[in-house]
């Protein structure tokens, strides 16, 4: 059978782990080659780095961990952040990425999610998405969820899945940082758009969040978080084995 | 020493990072001369087989794999590249593969529910059927491997080593000979996978 998977999300900033709360008030954590190592003997199904710099040298800086942490550590490994054009995947995938997540760059130009999957195939190119409701509707925000497109959330899942991307990754803005659980209703929205994997992100606050979500959206194929599993108040080990109990399948 | 071929298909990074994790020489490379003077080749590969097995012929390797397949030489086909070892594709059309293993590759999507998700990505339990292959050396049933892909081996009962559950018995595992294909991806499925390629670097 296969497993849902557990995925621990490090936001990085000029080569430190950092996490936002709502996208705001950033605050700065452990060295990400640690703590990725710490994850993955833990029992982390993957791993996504999302890049946060901002400025040139800072991006050397992320490239120079991405290596390392690829040179020893061996499941699959995500980057995300300032991807804007194919050069951009290129860039990560020579250093260790296995996966590239794109998201405003494939707003601003969405030829780029069928462009790249032609070049490097479908398996590394996820469409991450920030959701967020507005009058009633699911709108795909940019700029790290402060700008909203007009976009309908489950047409651009649709257009992604259409033009070669193999994953999403669906972030409920209304659910992120606020710690009461995952975005059920969104989420399912989207499952039942797309036959491709979905990751589910924003809102977990302890374990049994994650059994909801398993357990409430059968379409959603792993849980991805940050700040729980980075502050340690939740062991990727011990959630594994509750899920397990819960009757989810896990890989531990 | 490893051949691990390059052929302009795929993330070689991981793979060759793996190898020298275990201690086990490897050279990424296209070079016939190399790959001739190899102990051991890997043929990796993601992407459509069209396009792979066109771009693996247009640099000229299959003769030269194809003999050293024939002199013996252990070949390992990692995702793509196992599929590459079986006769025919029928991935956006009709391909003709390297033919080193019997059976055919076709598309998940109608011999699965439709609750499945296309591609399988992810990690799944392998069930053994031949439990003492070499391969398997340091292996456990019901070690989790990570899958990605959309098409799948058929008709290979006579190479089939071990497969996982997907809403029909993916092979996951195959080797008959000399060649050996894993369709997940060793290199990235944590020590279970490192197992299984350091198994590989002691067959003889």
């Amino acid at each position: 059978m296969i497993t849902k998977r557990i995925i621990p999300c490090l936001d990085i900033r000029d080569g430190r782990v950092v996490k936002g709360v709502n996208f705001e008030g950033v605050r700065d954590v452990e060295d990400p080659v640690e703590l990725a190592r710490f994850y993955n003997e833990s029992g982390a199904d993957e791993l996504v780095f999302y890049d946060i710099t901002a400025s040139f040298e800072g991006r050397g800086l992320f490239t120079d961990v991405l290596e390392r942490t690829a040179r020893e550590i061996f499941i699959p490994l995500t980057v995300g952040g300032s991807i804007n054009e194919v050069k951009d995947f290129e860039r990560v995938l020579t250093r260790g990425a296995d996966k590239v997540s794109v998201n405003t760059g494939a707003i601003n130009s969405p030829a780029l999610i069928e462009a790249a999957s032609k070049k490097y195939g479908s398996q590394c190119v996820v469409l991450s998405m920030d959701i967020k409701r507005v009058d009633g509707r699911f709108h795909i925000f940019k700029k790290g969820g402060r700008e909203d497109t007009g976009i309908d959330a489950l047409e651009w899942a649709a257009y992604g899945e259409e033009h070669g991307a193999g994953e999403l990754v669906v972030n409920s803005i209304d659910t992120d940082g606020v710690r009461d659980g995952f975005d059920l209703e969104m989420l399912q929205a989207i499952c039942d758009r797309v036959r491709i994997p979905v990751i589910a992100s924003g809102g977990a606050g302890g374990m049994e969040h994650f059994a909801t979500l398993f357990k409430g959206v059968a379409g959603v194929d792993a849980g991805l978080a940050a700040s729980i599993f980075h502050f340690k108040e939740v062991s990727i080990r011990d959630l594994k084995l509750f899920l397990r109990g819960e009757g989810i399948e896990m890989r531990i | 020493m490893i051949a691990i071929i390059d052929y302009g298909v795929g993330n070689l990074f991981s793979l060759a990072g793996s190898l020298r994790h275990l201690g086990i020489e490897s050279a990424v490379t296209r070079d016939l001369g190399v790959i001739r003077s190899a102990e051991r080749v890997i043929l990796p590969g993601v992407g459509a087989f069209g396009d792979a097995i066109a771009k693996f012929r247009a640099f000229g390797l299959e003769p030269a794999l194809s003999a050293e397949v024939a002199k013996g030489k252990p070949l390992l086909g990692i995702c793509l590249g196992m599929q590459l070892l079986f006769e025919k594709s029928f991935e956006f059309g009709l391909y003709e593969g390297l033919g080193y293993l019997k059976g055919e590759v076709h598309p998940l999507t109608p011999d699965i529910p439709a609750d499945l998700k296309v591609p399988q990505i992810g990690w799944n339990s392998l069930r053994f059927e031949r439990p003492d292959d070499p391969l398997l050396k340091y292996s456990k049933e019901g070690d989790y491997v990570y899958y990605v892909h959309s098409f799948y081996a058929k008709g290979c009962a006579d190479s089939l080593v071990a497969w996982s559950e997907y809403g029909t018995r993916v092979p996951g595992l195959v080797h008959r000979g000399n060649v050996y294909g894993t369709q997940f991806h060793p290199e990235k499925s944590g020590a279970a996978g490192l197992a299984m390629l350091r198994a590989f670097a002691e067959v003889v």
